[in-house]
């Protein structure tokens, strides 16, 4: 146990360069899941949620996200609330949740040049086509995306990660359904972006197998 | 706003509407399923009235602007029950862009690929009820001013039904009312001209609708979706 944490993940500190969460509480169909939830996030840091199912992981993430409002305190981006920032803070955001955001018609190529548009980033033919290769997708990348695997969509997904310019990656459970292989390339795409000063949010039942380097806060709802 | 997040801006409403519309073309089953519900519930009338031409030629505007709005309203459901079910929508309301302007990109991609159709049959379908080549060009001009605008509020509806069960129902309780001014002009517009009256008055009064609508829904819409990704 290190007794000097670094100050930017001391509860209630306010981290102006990244992610703080001040007295959250979170009530979903009247059951309060949790409160009096408070941490920050830095550049380079991973946070990683664990809880039992139904213990609110999911609900804290899409409250990070903006995409749920707190039923109490606040969510802070570089010191101002999220509903107040928006869009300022959707381009430095990529929130990857339980469903994988693919179109069955559309090829993985066109999903991922889409998720690129959206998030406002002109997508480039040749960077897109290696990163799908990169996720393991290399031959698949004009099929329809309803004849890919449970895995193979979940790379799909995350094939995007690598390509924005968004330093703040909300992944909720990313490491579900991904084989040894993807699982390792994930790890690395994580492991890069926080030397890059990126900062990660992730659920996992399992601790993240990162390099001793990089810092890792553990919250257990 | 600076000019790289309005091309930004730009690029994705329309990576937005060719994917919807891609979308639309390789489902043709889907797409097409509304137009023939459409051309198949107009047929019915002149089959089940007869041949009393006169009959037919006063319910054939009116019958025909019903059919389209309930054709617009059935495909209305998937609007946004698709992207809902598979975690694109999620990805929109997460955009930097604005959600009321790729509500509207959704808007237009779905009209394209269902209204328009309709219009564009419309006057095929003026001819089973032995209306002239004048009525039959309002009857056209009325459902390309009017389509518009049942899609634009049938967004909202769909923004407010999404992930609902029974959401086709409900949809359609929400919003027919609302689409009746369109109705009541749109068809007033074929049988005033039917009746050698001026048409101005209700194609004004349409296109407020629509400028009103396209001003509105989109906004709404986009509100609506927020409340219901809670």
């Amino acid at each position: 146990m290190n007794p000097a944490p670094a100050p930017a993940f001391a509860p209630g500190v306010a981290t102006s360069a990244g992610l703080e969460v001040r007295d959250l509480a979170c009530v979903r169909s009247r059951r309060k899941l949790f409160r009096e939830l408070n941490f920050g996030l830095g550049p380079g840091q991973l946070l990683r949620v664990s809880g039992a199912n139904g213990a609110g992981k999911t609900s804290l993430l899409r409250m990070l996200c903006g995409l749920l409002a707190p039923a109490q305190g606040q969510v802070l981006w570089q010191g101002q609330s999220v509903q107040r920032v928006r869009e300022s803070f959707h381009q430095q955001l990529i929130y990857l949740g339980h469903a994988a955001a693919l179109k069955d018609d559309l090829s993985p190529l066109e999903n991922l040049q889409l998720s690129l548009r959206l998030g406002g980033v002109a997508p480039n033919d040749t960077a897109a086509l290696r990163a799908l290769a990169d996720a393991g997708l290399r031959g698949r990348e004009h099929v329809p995306a309803r004849t890919l695997s449970q895995g193979q969509r979940r790379r799909a997904a995350l094939a995007r990660l690598p390509l924005g310019r968004a330093c703040l990656w909300v992944l909720d459970e990313p490491f579900n359904a991904l084989d040894t292989a993807a699982t390792a390339w994930l790890l690395g795409l994580i492991e890069t972006h926080l030397q890059r000063g990126g900062m990660v949010v992730l659920t996992s039942h399992q601790p993240v197998a990162l390099s001793e380097s990089v810092v890792q806060q553990a919250l257990a709802l | 706003m600076t000019d790289a997040s309005a091309i930004g801006i730009a690029g994705a409403l329309r990576a937005v509407l060719q994917r919807d519309l891609r979308i639309a073309l390789r489902r043709r089953a889907d797409t097409g399923s509304a137009l023939v519900f459409f051309v198949i519930v107009v047929s019915l009338f002149p089959l089940g009235v007869g041949s009393q031409f006169e009959l037919l030629r006063r319910m054939g505007p009116g019958v025909v602007w019903v059919a389209a709005l309930l054709a617009s309203m059935l495909a209305m459901g998937r609007l946004f029950a698709d992207d809902h079910a598979d975690g694109t929508l999620e990805q929109m309301l997460l955009s930097p862009v604005p959600l009321s302007l790729l509500v509207l990109a959704k808007t237009v991609a779905h009209w394209l690929s269902s209204g328009l159709l309709l219009v564009l049959v419309s006057p095929l379908l003026a001819l089973q009820f032995d209306l002239g080549a004048e009525a039959a060009g309002v009857l056209l001009l009325s459902l390309l001013l009017g389509t518009p605008l049942l899609s634009l509020i049938g967004a909202v509806g769909a923004a407010l039904t999404v992930g609902l069960r029974g959401a086709g129902v409900l949809l359609a309780l929400l919003v027919l009312p609302l689409c009746t001014p369109a109705l009541i002009f749109g068809a007033g517009a074929v049988e005033s001209s039917l009746a050698g009256l001026g048409v101005a008055a209700h194609f004004s009064l349409l296109g407020a609708m629509l400028l009103l609508a396209l001003l509105l829904a989109p906004l709404a819409a986009a509100a609506a979706l927020r409340i219901a990704l809670e």
